[in-house]
């Protein structure tokens, strides 16, 4: 029997998608319809080995969020992470590229590879260092501050310190993606450009507002998506380095949701995890409009 | 824009290199620092005596050689799935068209997007009641296969000529035969990168592995070290960066000697 040529490819192509497909409808795609369907229902721990007790109760997890001050807080914390640190981020990001693409013609892969470096360690013994840096009174930081005659304070204790120390730590951690972005991006833009801006006799400051920075528009946004979507989610810093603490001011929404989960409130956490999903999905698609080039 | 770069830069970009990798310096000096040390005031950057035994309390007080078995087989085995799963799925999206391609990449990409806390506790419910808590299994399979490895597959196989595929099916050649002997030989720099990426952030997890992981003979690097690091009440200073060396000092000479093969697909993905 001679299947047709179409069918034929259909085979093929779900043949060769087959073991991707099974592992992804199984661990990803699986799970997050579980994870909708649990937001409806007041499932707990302790129900596990008896789903049947499980009852349905609607939005009322939902509901609970927005009178719930712990995760409000965790909210504001979450949207302070964001605004102050995708800003941050690329601002130093984008010195870094800059300075390796246009001002040094040597060592060029040593500036890379040496700012990309924290990226690909551990969160878990960068924290352990950071620790160390930060201690009140052994920590490197303040030692430095104390040649200066500054008296250091206790970063990661001070209510008003701790979420901004944690937003410094997640720049230095993020900023090597985007430099290689910003990187990648400044390559393509045609020298030409600024030969043809130089006879006019353009400054470099208005080389950079008017020719690099809307040539990078493109390469910003991407920067800004994925920069906004990771600190939306926010987790590790605050787990490893404060636990939430001082008096919930480093609490993000994602570490909350682990939270509930450790309390075996498995409903509740899986309905404040949609809506992080409904934000985050939110703000993509808005710099997906931003993204798409003016016409 | 000069011919040979000016000065400045190269001073302000060597000084925020210098604070950037300041603190694995810090780290690498003070863990052979004696105890005492360590968090001497007013904080120092050499040691004032040289000492070994933090690293050696790291085999004698903790099984070090059991994490790091760990670390590695779970990476490898990530890292080759991913390879393997990614790119086949990568060759059909990129270079053949069958019903259902079009929602299959769809669904794949609208992945990107769930958060991790989405699918951890139905995810965690899963493995637990399947009975692969604690389990190498359980370590592995939720990370064989990763939307953002069919994303670079699929990416860099587009750009493979037509011609190339093409006319190996007029030769009569079946698609596993041109996957296997035209593409996959011509991916080596994507499957280089995935498997890189791949391998790092393996290496690097801590969440997953830190819940599912529930004896000692289970840990992961980092596990044992976050553990470690939060858990007891008198914390050994000097065994707590000596394992943070030795989670992060492999991955920065790893990084450092791949790097080449490493950076276009972080331009192309932004995946970290």
């Amino acid at each position: 029997m001679a299947l047709s040529r179409a069918t034929h490819r259909t085979i093929v192509g779900w043949t060769f998608a087959l073991p991707f497909a099974v592992l992804f409808v199984v661990f990803m795609a699986g799970p997050v319809i579980a994870s909708l369907g649990m937001s409806f229902t007041d499932i707990r721990g302790t129900d596990l080995r008896t789903p049947l007790n499980v009852g349905v109760i609607g939005l009322e997890n939902y509901a609970r969020l927005f009178s719930d001050t712990r995760f409000l807080r965790a909210a504001w914390n979450t949207v302070l992470f964001v605004v102050l640190g995708v800003p941050l981020t690329i601002v130093l990001a984008l010195a870094v590229a800059l300075g390796i693409d246009r001002g040094v013609t040597k060592f060029r892969t040593v500036f890379r590879v040496g700012y990309y470096l924290p990226v690909v360690t551990s969160i878990v013994a960068v924290a352990v260092v950071w620790r160390f840096l930060l201690h009140p009174d052994s920590g490197m930081v303040n030692g430095l501050l104390g040649l200066a005659g500054i008296d250091g304070p206790n970063w990661l204790t001070d209510p008003d310190l701790a979420l901004p120390s944690l937003i410094v730590m997640a720049a230095w951690r993020g900023m090597g993606t985007l430099m290689v972005i910003f990187l990648a991006g400044l390559q393509s833009i045609p020298r030409t450009l600024y030969e043809a801006a130089a006879i006019d006799g353009a400054g470099p400051w208005q080389r950079l507002r008017d020719i690099t920075l809307p040539m990078l528009r493109p390469a910003l946004l991407f920067a800004a998506v994925i920069t906004g979507i990771g600190y939306l989610q926010v987790f590790e810093e605050p787990f490893v380095m404060t636990q939430g603490t001082p008096l919930d001011r480093t609490l993000t929404v994602s570490y909350y949701i682990y939270n509930q989960f450790g309390f075996g409130n498995y409903g509740y956490a899986a309905a404040m995890s949609y809506v992080l999903f409904t934000v985050i999905v939110g703000l993509t698609v808005v710099q997906f409009r931003l993204l798409r080039p003016k016409t | 824009m000069t011919a040979k770069g000016r000065w400045w830069v190269y001073v302000v970009l060597t000084a925020g290199l210098l604070a950037v990798i300041s603190p694995f310096v810090w780290m690498l000096l003070s863990s052979v620092k004696p105890a005492g040390e360590i968090l001497g005031t007013p904080p120092t950057w050499l040691p004032g005596h040289v000492t070994g035994e933090h690293y050696r309390s790291l085999f004698e007080r903790l099984d070090l050689a059991t994490y790091l078995t760990n670390s590695v087989a779970v990476a490898v085995a990530v890292t080759v799935g991913n390879m393997v799963f990614c790119s086949m799925l990568g060759y059909v999206l990129a270079k053949l068209s069958f019903r259902g391609r079009r929602l299959l990449f769809g669904l794949v990409m609208g992945m990107l997007m769930v958060p991790g806390m989405v699918t951890f506790v139905p995810l965690f419910i899963l493995v637990s009641n399947v009975g692969l808590a604690n389990t190498y299994s359980g370590l592995i399979l939720p990370y064989l296969v990763q939307p953002v490895g069919v994303f670079l597959m699929r990416q860099f196989i587009g750009e493979l000529p037509d011609e190339l595929i093409d006319a190996a099916r007029v030769d009569g050649a079946g698609e596993a035969r041109i996957f296997a002997r035209i593409v996959l030989p011509l991916c080596g720099p994507a499957l280089a990168t995935l498997g890189i990426i791949t391998f790092l952030a393996s290496w690097n997890n801590f969440l997953w592995p830190l819940v599912v992981a529930q004896t000692e003979d289970m840990y992961t690097m980092p596990v044992a070290l976050a553990l470690y690091s939060v858990g007891q009440n008198s914390i050994d200073y000097g065994l707590l960066l000596a394992g943070a060396v030795v989670v992060v000092v492999p991955v920065l000479l790893l990084f450092t000697f791949l790097q080449r093969h490493f950076t276009q697909g972080i331009a192309t993905t932004g995946f970290r």
